[in-house]
């Protein structure tokens, strides 16, 4: 079944893109990413314009967080004090990155570094969880908790402490404040939920419980992709309402699944699983950067071709005049 | 002589009227468009030599839309051969090039040019180098190597050449340029015909269709068409919308995601 996207102003397979959002809808549900750093590569691979890809997908992860948020609500798997001080930051991130956004743009390399962040970032983060989570599964089952071993640092010396009840933590409101503060610079600047960063942040330099982890990044996503999908739709144009439609509907399917099966999955489990796939996007966006392209020219259309209120005449355009 | 839809008159408010108004912009065009087209009919003295027209002058572009088909048909007065060039709206185009540095290909050189068709095609009922000197064919555009595309700034010729061939390239890979997919048939001695196709991701606008009646390696008759490409229904609705009201926009799809999101949320509740 083929559909026009108005925006994005070409036809694809709406049931191509319905098993696209249950598959990402899954994994969001599944680790409590938003699944976005998935979602972009995979649009732009279908024929969507990277622009639309982002500014889109930005709007499809509210939905599919809220949907998300709601089944680890029921749960109780949400500490919203926490994620209120992680919004503080996410906002300063989210009006930040737009700037530096748009200053990259204007320099003409945003491509390339929205490549090498994605790299940089998946594969460094993506790594650390991989070595850590699978040294978890070696040891086995012997100690899988290691809540009483975070020891006390100059991260825990830091003022503005605040008790959050639900995560049972003791620590200083910027520790997720600055956490919030990257994870809403990376909405902006890769057009991604950040949950991939969110979640080994909250984990590891929070020392949250892994249970509350995918609940309260998503309770904060909501929040900074709604921000970013308006300051695209407002700046640059390029949410399509249709793709986005398509893609929830397929997504909020597969995150009801991904949060089922999330509860019969260890945390160390999970996360290895996801670490695979983090690597393995990164891996991927490396050897694209390094193989030659197929053409090494490339074509971009700059200033709309089609603005009738403006320039009704296509003048210099049309053809000679006939001759007898 | 054309398939306008009557229904677009305007029933509602917002972005109704938007899509009304827009619809009877393009009518306006299109009035001009035929206008014009008529008037070319008619200026040459005596009986005119080629007279061509299309099956429609609207292409709408609705939810369900994956391209269209128009036919072109005509007749000629005299022995001769019959090319049809489509050219789409022009826009600016750059062109970039990568380059290998430190092992990472990076674009690095780049060149613009200006008043690029957006989409171009030529359709003939015989090669046209065996027909016409080269001097004619890059009067007309006729064939993509004669295509009139301007760098912005003065640049070497080599350097000029090698952006051009790869902007052709790219527009060929896109399948918004090409050359003869349905040649023009002749039935009989007088009339002929062709089939014009635009795939889905054709750019909306204002299209204008020349057809060239050639002989003696000259043009000896030309008429040129107007078509509109234009999106209706939701689709264009919803153009408008993002166009016109754009943090408006935003906000509505934000809305709408929250509520699709919540409402799967509960139906999965008790599943």
């Amino acid at each position: 079944m083929q559909v026009y996207l108005p925006i994005a102003e070409m036809s694809v397979n709406a049931l191509v893109i319905l098993g696209l959002g249950a598959l990402i809808g899954f994994l969001s549900g599944l680790f409590g990413v938003g699944g976005g750093f998935l979602m972009t590569p995979l649009l732009i691979f279908i024929g969507v314009p990277p622009a639309v890809a982002v500014g889109t997908q930005a709007n499809q992860l509210v939905g599919a967080s809220v949907s998300g948020v709601m089944a680890h609500w029921r749960r109780h798997n949400v500490d919203i004090e926490l994620g209120l001080v992680m919004l503080g930051g996410g906002g300063v991130g989210t009006a930040l990155g737009v700037w530096a956004f748009s200053v990259l743009t204007r320099l003409g390399h945003i491509d390339l570094v929205i490549s090498l962040t994605y790299v940089l970032f998946l594969g460094g983060i993506g790594g650390l969880m991989l070595v850590e989570s699978l040294g978890a599964l070696i040891r086995g089952r012997r100690a899988p908790i290691r809540r009483k071993l975070h020891q006390h640092n100059w991260l825990h010396g830091l003022p503005f402490k605040m008790r959050f009840h639900r995560s049972k933590l003791y620590i200083s409101a910027l520790l997720p404040a600055a956490i919030g503060f990257v994870g809403g610079f990376l909405v902006a600047i890769m057009g991604i939920g950040g949950g991939f960063l969110l979640v080994p942040a909250m984990i590891y330099l929070l020392g949250m419980p892994t249970g509350l982890v995918a609940g309260t990044s998503l309770f904060q996503i909501i929040f900074t992709t709604a921000t970013a999908t308006i300051l695209q739709a407002a700046t640059n144009q390029t949410v399509d309402l249709m793709l986005a439609l398509l893609l929830l509907v397929g997504g909020a399917i597969g995150a009801q699944v991904g949060t089922r099966v999330s509860g019969s999955l260890r945390g160390e489990q999970s996360r290895a699983l996801l670490a695979v796939i983090v690597v393995g996007v990164a891996i991927k966006l490396a050897i694209d950067l390094f193989t030659p392209p197929v053409d090494a020219y490339s074509s971009t259309t700059i200033g709309t071709p089609d603005h009738p209120d403006t320039d009704p005449t296509p003048a210099g355009a049309t053809p000679a005049p006939p001759s007898r | 002589m054309t398939t306008i839809p009557r229904s677009a008159t305007p029933k509602g408010n917002g972005c109704q009227a938007i899509a009304a108004n827009r619809f009877r912009r393009r009518l306006r065009d299109l009035a001009i468009g035929i206008g014009v087209s008529i008037a070319f009919v008619a200026g040459p003295a005596g009986a005119q030599a080629l007279v061509a027209d299309l099956s429609s002058h609207l292409i709408a572009i609705t939810t369900g839309f994956t391209g269209a088909q128009v036919v072109l048909f005509g007749t000629v007065e005299r022995q001769g051969d019959v090319a049809v060039v489509v050219e789409g709206p022009p826009h600016d185009v750059v062109v970039r090039r990568k380059d290998r540095m430190a092992g990472v290909w990076i674009n690095s050189l780049a060149l613009a040019f200006d008043q690029v068709p957006s989409f171009y095609s030529l359709a003939t009922s015989r090669p046209l180098d065996l027909l016409v000197e080269p001097a004619v064919l890059t009067r007309h555009a006729l064939d993509l190597d004669h295509l009139r595309l301007v760098p912005r700034t003065p640049v070497s010729p080599e350097k000029a050449a090698a952006f051009r061939a790869a902007l052709i390239r790219n527009k060929q890979a896109a399948g918004l340029y090409s050359v003869a997919p349905n040649p023009v048939i002749f039935l009989g001695q007088r009339l002929f015909r062709t089939s014009l196709f635009f795939p889905a991701n054709v750019p909306t606008g204002n299209y204008m269709i020349s057809v060239y009646l050639l002989n003696d390696g000259n043009v000896v008759s030309a008429q040129t068409t107007p078509l509109v490409i234009s999106k209706v229904g939701f689709s264009a609705d919803i153009f408008d919308f993002a166009e016109h009201e754009s943090i408006l926009y935003g906000v509505a799809s934000v809305i709408v995601a929250v509520a699709l999101g919540w409402l799967a949320g509960v139906i999965f509740r008790k599943v």
